[in-house]
């Protein structure tokens, strides 16, 4: 743990092509975004008063937080497993976390039908402490404050070496406070994912007379836990890989196997609780009914095995084609999870239908590719990603 | 490393079975039984009356103004499939296989007992309020349609046509109560299908037509004990489920979620035990592995 783990920025162009056609895409949907406010939601999604909920939760909210889970996930390792080694993988997975947080608290704004009144959120002497749904909100929005306080070292480390005096100074007043604050800041990061994490599962309890059996169960609070910190682990081994291969970095495949076999727990304990409370329940025959949500359960649960199958040995771990692919069936299986269990699972009745509209999808793809852009705009120009560059820096 | 792989694997154990245990622990606990609040007011709908004459649809939109749905009659006149943004209440007819076998329903707020609207509802824009009537105050709503994923009836509405739309229900007409009146549906009613009154009367006088003519009614008032009860009774000579009210358990729908959290969260001690444990937890490695050493940069 030397120069290795010294995060660096990055380097090179801003705007090269894929940031520009990236950007591009998030333009578009921020032109969608304002039409949207100026027709309302039954003109421009395919939301209805049977399925009020549609891809902007299920997906950008629902999902993605899950996914940007690997903030909460990495720390658990390094801060309560006490395994140093992963340090370095703490910043650039905070810095996906903090994006997809953001990215999830605006799809809240754009879904909601009255954001103008959002604000009343914080005023405690309304809340209805019952609220599920005010729990995820409230631990969501101060979550998304969290993660970019705690990558605020990277931030100040970068202004120390500004030309400009003035943010010099900043950064050299800043740093050491920061620095000291993270250890109460990474504590509230851990707490707070585990709190929401869990209502997201929590929210359908209430949807419960409507909810499918092979998914209405008082645990999804602890699926929905387990799974996110593994989707996290995943996304992680995406990013990790990714971000070695387009930069021409060399992959820290020690650490990305360790992330492998840290899902094994995880994915062991989703799998052997599902599968007792299906029992449990007296579900086992609806799940081979080979009916829609038979079919989605058995997906769902192939997933996850699969995920799990591809992690179990220490060769498997370190074949980092294998742990990608491995990362990409994780990040699916918890992701159908989520879906299945707001948009499948939720049954209004026979008469009501959903399928995303355009504009509903063109939002959430602009959106990551907003997140996608910004993620390698800030790599490039603050120090997160450590580990050294293979041959000569990408440029 | 302070803690071997082993060690680590059998705290995230530790952890994942005491979840288990209050998770599971949490379905043991019982609701307690709903009482009604002693003002509660409802309705009792009796669909062997009912005519399907809808001049309580009319009525509905006139004390509530509502613009009609027109999409379906041509600009015509209000023709709503369901409940929605123009409709707070609706008339259906069941037509059952057999010749002639048919009813009517009327469809509006069940206004529950523990509403799983004022559970899901995040600033208590929804909540029994008079009466136990269960009523909307746009200035607290957000427009989160939590409440429309929560009821099992599936009766809160958004107005999905307008830039600044609000949730659409029905409210009992509690502004013409206020005034003394009834609910509009109740006044228009030629038969008197649906009548409005305390909710105590309204289930004698439900349980005696049944007595009286056991006959003519399926031996059940819906609402007596559904979802923990409602305010807004039901008659009827065909199955409840065939009419479109759903079978539902005696235990009210948020309860069971107030157990859960209530067994996770302990008031709110629990997450604030856990935020020292991670806490201590993290100062302990930091100082095992030598000081902050990780957050430092080394020349």
């Amino acid at each position: 743990m030397s120069a290795y783990s010294q995060p660096r920025p990055v380097g090179g162009k801003i705007f090269t092509l894929p940031v520009t056609l990236l950007a591009a895409f998030a333009g578009l949907a921020g032109a969608l975004i304002v039409w949207r406010f100026l027709v309302g939601l039954g003109a421009s999604t395919a939301l209805n008063d049977g399925y009020p909920w549609g891809l902007w939760i299920a997906f950008d909210v629902v999902t993605g937080t899950a996914l940007s889970c690997g903030g909460y996930a990495v720390a658990l390792l390094v801060y309560i497993l006490n395994r140093g080694k992963y340090h370095p993988l703490i910043r650039p997975a905070l810095v996906t976390s903090a994006f997809g947080y953001s990215i999830a608290g605006l799809s809240v704004v754009i879904d909601v039908g009255r954001p103008w009144l959002a604000y009343k959120l914080p005023f405690f002497w309304h809340w209805n402490v019952h609220s599920v749904l005010l729990e995820v909100a409230l631990c969501i929005m101060t979550y998304t404050i969290v993660l970019w306080l705690e990558l605020s070292p990277a931030f100040l480390e970068r202004a120390r070496t500004s030309s400009n005096a003035m943010i010099r100074r900043v950064g050299q007043k800043w740093l050491p406070v920061a620095r000291k604050s993270l250890l109460w800041l990474s504590a509230l990061g851990m707490l707070l994912p585990t709190m929401h994490q869990s209502a997201l599962g929590s929210l359908l309890l209430l949807s419960g007379p409507r909810l499918n059996p092979l998914w209405n169960t008082t645990l999804l609070p602890l699926l929905f836990l387990l799974s996110c910190i593994a989707m996290g682990y995943g996304a992680v081994v995406l990013e990790g890989t990714l971000s070695a291969r387009f930069l021409g970095r060399k992959p820290e495949t020690d650490m990305l196997a360790g992330l492998g076999f840290a899902m094994i727990p995880l994915l062991g304990a989703y799998l052997v609780l599902r599968l007792i409370d299906l029992a449990v329940r007296g579900q086992i025959g609806a799940l081979f009914g080979f009916d829609l949500y038979s079919v989605m359960s058995l997906i769902e649960l192939a997933l996850f095995a699969a995920a799990l199958a591809m992690v179990a040995t220490d060769a498997q771990r370190r074949n980092l084609g294998n742990l990608f692919r491995a990362a990409i069936l994780m990040v699916l299986a918890g992701a159908l999870y989520r879906f299945d269990t707001f948009l499948v699972a939720f049954q209004p009745g026979e008469h009501w239908a959903y399928f995303p509209s355009v504009t509903e999808i063109l939002v959430t793809t602009g959106l990551v590719a907003g997140e996608l852009a910004g993620y390698i705009i800030l790599i490039k120009i603050f120090p997160i990603l450590a580990g050294e560059p293979q041959a000569a820096p990408a440029r | 490393m302070g803690i071997s792989r082993r060690s680590a694997l059998k705290a995230m154990a530790a952890a994942t079975a005491t979840t288990v245990a209050t998770t599971v622990g949490a379905r043991e606990t019982q609701a307690a039984a709903v009482a009604a609040p002693p003002d509660a007011v409802g309705m009792l709908y009796d669909s062997t009356r009912c005519i399907g004459c809808k001049a309580c649809m009319s009525a509905c939109n006139e004390a509530n103004e509502l613009t009609p749905d027109t999409a379906l009659s041509g600009g015509l006149w209000h023709m709503p499939l369901d409940l929605n943004e123009h409709t707070k209440n609706i008339i259906k007819l069941y037509q059952g296989p057999k010749a002639g076998e048919h009813a009517f329903v009327k469809r509006q707020c069940m206004h529950c007992l523990d509403p799983a609207c004022v559970g899901a509802c995040m600033l208590g824009s929804l909540q029994k309020r008079e009466f136990g009537i269960v009523t909307y105050k746009p200035e607290l709503c957000i427009g989160c349609r939590y409440c429309e994923m929560a009821c099992p009836f599936n009766v809160p509405k958004l107005e999905w046509s307008k830039a600044l739309p609000k949730i659409v229900k029905c409210e009992l007409c509690s502004h013409r109560i206020a005034k003394g009146k009834g609910p509009a549906c109740c006044e228009v009613c030629p038969v008197g299908a649906v009548i409005y009154g305390k909710r105590v009367d309204l289930l004698a006088e439900a349980h005696r037509r049944i007595a009286e003519h056991p006959d003519r009614y399926i031996q059940k008032v819906y609402g007596e004990h559904e979802a923990g009860g409602t305010q807004v009774l039901y008659l009827a000579h065909v199955d409840f489920e065939k009419l479109g009210l759903p079978v539902l358990g005696d235990e009210s729908v948020p309860s069971r979620v107030r157990n859960l959290q209530g067994t996770i969260y302990k008031g709110f001690m629990a997450p604030v035990a856990l935020y020292g444990l991670l806490a201590a937890v993290m100062f302990r490695n930091r100082k095992k592995s030598g000081g902050a050493e990780a957050e430092e940069d080394k020349p």
